[in-house]
């Protein structure tokens, strides 16, 4: 493994009184896509918010380029989000603005360039997520995937090292999940961007990481590449990547026995 | 990026708020230049103006000729002096004009009430000009006084 | 007992962390150096969005208020045969009072909730986030616009709103009721004062218009983002900035017109 873009140690993050993390650490690889999976509700939007640093972490370092995010001062955090961007799961995208705008308005707030050359631009990002034809249509008239695959030509806009994509799979149709996969891929190869993909969508994750975080109750389970994952021994793991109902990780919400409780005793 | 119209929609409405504020600086609260076109002065000297103010009405047998524009005191002989602005069509009033402080209904407000004396040539009245003082004055009714002047003449028939 | 005793405290410190947080929040959206190129569109928009969509129902609300006043006003004033004092009456009332007054409640209804709701969207769909990730200060990209919208646009409907209500009322008062027109505003000019009533009328609206639009954009920001949080967001705001309005209006009214 090469040098690492992000390097996180011992990270722990607490959100009221509940622990999120616990002394986590975990590498990044610069030019790979990072893989990080878990059930939902483990808070793997909240690691990219703090890579991100939208959120402080309770200790730990998050060295983004050898640079302790956490303790920058706010702009020196936001000339290093210049070198990163977000694909959020919602895509958000400017509703008041058409799809060209959106894509031109991150080149508008940082360059100097002068508006033929950003138009320029935006056509080839917009040609390269297949959406050139489309620009001119605002966010609402667009479907789920194509408002992803819009976010997705605002988010290489700048030409960032790293993409944090947070649950690019989600509630997609079966096509545009195969776009979007194509697209992360491709975007790795051909640019040698950074990525990292959130998500818990098990087989899109194993055919396009290249490394891959198990996270669950607060801590890293399982790491590997796709092949060591799958021949990995620990019920929880194997679980997950199934899919099965029950197991390590109770079908049950904690409760009293059902007994009990309809016997109406008290536990 | 703004559109044109929305830029004229917003200079629009900037408009119209500073003419708001203007209308309540200069016609509501004072020294507006409302008039029906043009004027001419003329002045009075009275013992009393009782409520007269600024702006009250002029008026011949109730039709309004013009308005007051100013009040004052004689630096001399302390008494008050009302410019009238006069509405230059109803620009031949007699010397012999006479003019009174009236009050509308018991309450209401003061107006001046102008009395148009008759020209005569012969006996050398003519047209006030712009300027004059209007010589026959009658000063407002005072109801302290008028109360006073009635229980004097009551304690005096005893 | 000792539960209660918990539970105030806890909504005292919530309250003040609250109070910090909104305070934060405007200090750091309007001390920051605006960029006039990229400030001034943004702006634009705003007073578009605040300002010239609320001119028809405060230009309406003005012209029906003066009408109503003067329609009140006569009744009362004719039994005392003191009509002529119609003037005064309509201007005091709307330039000390109801002008400031009904046009805060009203924007904070029609220009406050949408603020809120607006912002408040903004960030359930995650595009205040993304902004920031995108390296632009959501605070100075979307917050300080809307404040300085709202700021500027609430005195000048103020002043619409009052100069409208006293046409209302010339229009009830002197067209129909048939007051004297020179009596009506002579009446009017020799009471109202520049600075004690416009000049005050003025500087209330300048607060209110502070307060409302400041309660608008911090609901709206700190809002919880799903969609029952927005709503409750955009109620709170036309709540509580009724509420301060009339709270601010009663203390204002006492410095300015009591002596």
């Amino acid at each position: 493994m090469s040098e690492n873009l992000v390097e996180i140690k011992n990270l722990s993050f607490y959100r009221e009184e509940r622990c999120i993390y616990d002394d986590i650490s975990l590498n990044i690889p610069k030019g790979k896509v990072t893989a990080i999976m878990g059930p939902s509700g483990i808070g793997k939007t909240t690691l990219l918010r703090l890579i991100g640093g939208q959120l402080k972490p309770d200790s730990g370092q998050i060295l983004f380029a050898g640079q302790d995010i956490p303790r920058l001062s706010r702009s020196k955090l936001y000339a290093l989000r210049k070198k990163m961007s977000m694909l959020f799961q919602s895509g958000a995208l400017f509703t008041d603005m058409s799809v060209f705008e959106n894509v031109a308005f991150p080149m508008r707030e940082h360059s100097r360039l002068p508006e033929n050359l950003i138009e320029k631009m935006v056509m080839m990002k917009l040609e390269a997520v297949g959406l050139r034809g489309a620009m001119h249509l605002k966010p609402s008239e667009l479907s789920g995937g194509m408002a992803r695959r819009a976010a997705l030509a605002r988010a290489i806009a700048l030409d960032p090292e790293l993409i944090l994509y947070d649950e690019p799979f989600a509630g997609q149709d079966p096509i545009s999940m195969g776009v979007v996969v194509r697209l992360i891929r491709d975007l790795s190869d051909a640019l040698g961007l950074t990525s990292v993909v959130v998500s818990h969508d098990v087989p899109e994750v194993m055919s396009i990481a290249d490394y891959i975080y198990i996270v669950a109750e607060q801590k890293i389970i399982g790491q590997g590449t796709p092949e060591q994952i799958r021949q990995m021994k620990s019920e929880l793991v194997q679980q997950f990547i199934q899919g099965e109902a029950d197991g390590p990780v109770p079908f049950h919400y904690p409760a009293q026995s059902y007994k009990s409780q309809l016997l109406g005793e008290n536990s | 990026m703004v559109s044109k119209k929305i830029e004229l929609m917003v200079g629009l409405f900037v408009a119209i708020g500073i003419a708001a504020i203007l209308m309540l600086a200069l016609k509501v609260a004072n020294a507006g230049i409302a008039g029906n076109g043009k004027t001419y002065q003329l002045y009075a000297k009275f013992d009393n103006i009782g409520g007269l103010k600024v702006r009250s009405p002029i008026k011949v047998g109730g039709v309004v000729v013009g308005r007051v524009e100013h009040i004052k005191l004689d630096q001399e002989d302390y008494m008050p002096i009302v410019t009238l602005d006069i509405y230059s069509n109803y620009d031949n009033f007699s010397e012999a004009t006479s003019v009174s402080i009236l009050t509308a209904g018991l309450l209401g407000e003061q107006y001046l009430g102008l009395d148009p004396g008759f020209l005569d040539e012969e006996l050398g009245i003519g047209v006030l000009q712009p300027g004059d003082f209007i010589e026959d004055t009658k000063p407002a009714l005072v109801l302290e006084e008028l109360i006073g002047q009635f229980l004097f003449s009551q304690d005096s028939e005893d | 007992m000792l539960e209660r005793i918990q539970s105030l405290g806890h909504n005292t410190i919530s309250t003040i962390s609250g109070l910090g947080r909104a305070m934060m929040m405007l200090l750091s959206a309007i001390l920051q150096v605006p960029n006039p190129k990229k400030g001034w569109p943004l702006l634009m928009n705003q007073l578009f969005s605040v300002g010239v969509l609320s001119l028809l129902i405060i230009i309406v609300s003005g012209g029906f208020i003066g009408m109503v006043i003067a329609l009140q006003g006569y009744t009362i004033l004719v039994g005392y045969g003191a009509e002529a004092s119609l003037g005064p009456m309509v201007a005091l009332s709307i330039i000390r009072e109801l002008g400031p007054v009904v046009t805060a409640l009203l924007f904070a209804g029609r220009a406050g909730s949408a603020l809120t709701a607006e912002i408040g969207l903004m960030k359930a769909t995650e595009q205040l986030s993304s902004l920031e990730m995108m390296a632009v200060d959501p605070l100075r990209r979307v917050i300080a616009p809307r404040f300085w919208a709202g700021f500027i646009s609430m005195p000048l409907l103020t002043a619409i709103f009052s100069a409208v209500g006293i046409l209302g009322g010339h229009l009830v008062g002197v067209d129909w009721l048939g007051v004297d027109s020179g009596t009506y505003w002579s009446v009017m000019q020799a009471e109202v004062d520049w600075s004690d009533d416009v000049l005050n009328g003025v500087i209330k609206s300048v607060v209110f218009a502070f307060v409302i639009t400041w309660i608008a954009i911090y609901k709206g920001y700190d809002c919880v983002p799903t969609s029952e949080g927005i709503s409750r967001a955009t109620t709170a705001t036309v709540v509580q900035s009724s509420l301060i309005v009339l709270g601010l209006d009663f203390i204002l009214t006492a410095l300015m017109f009591t002596n």
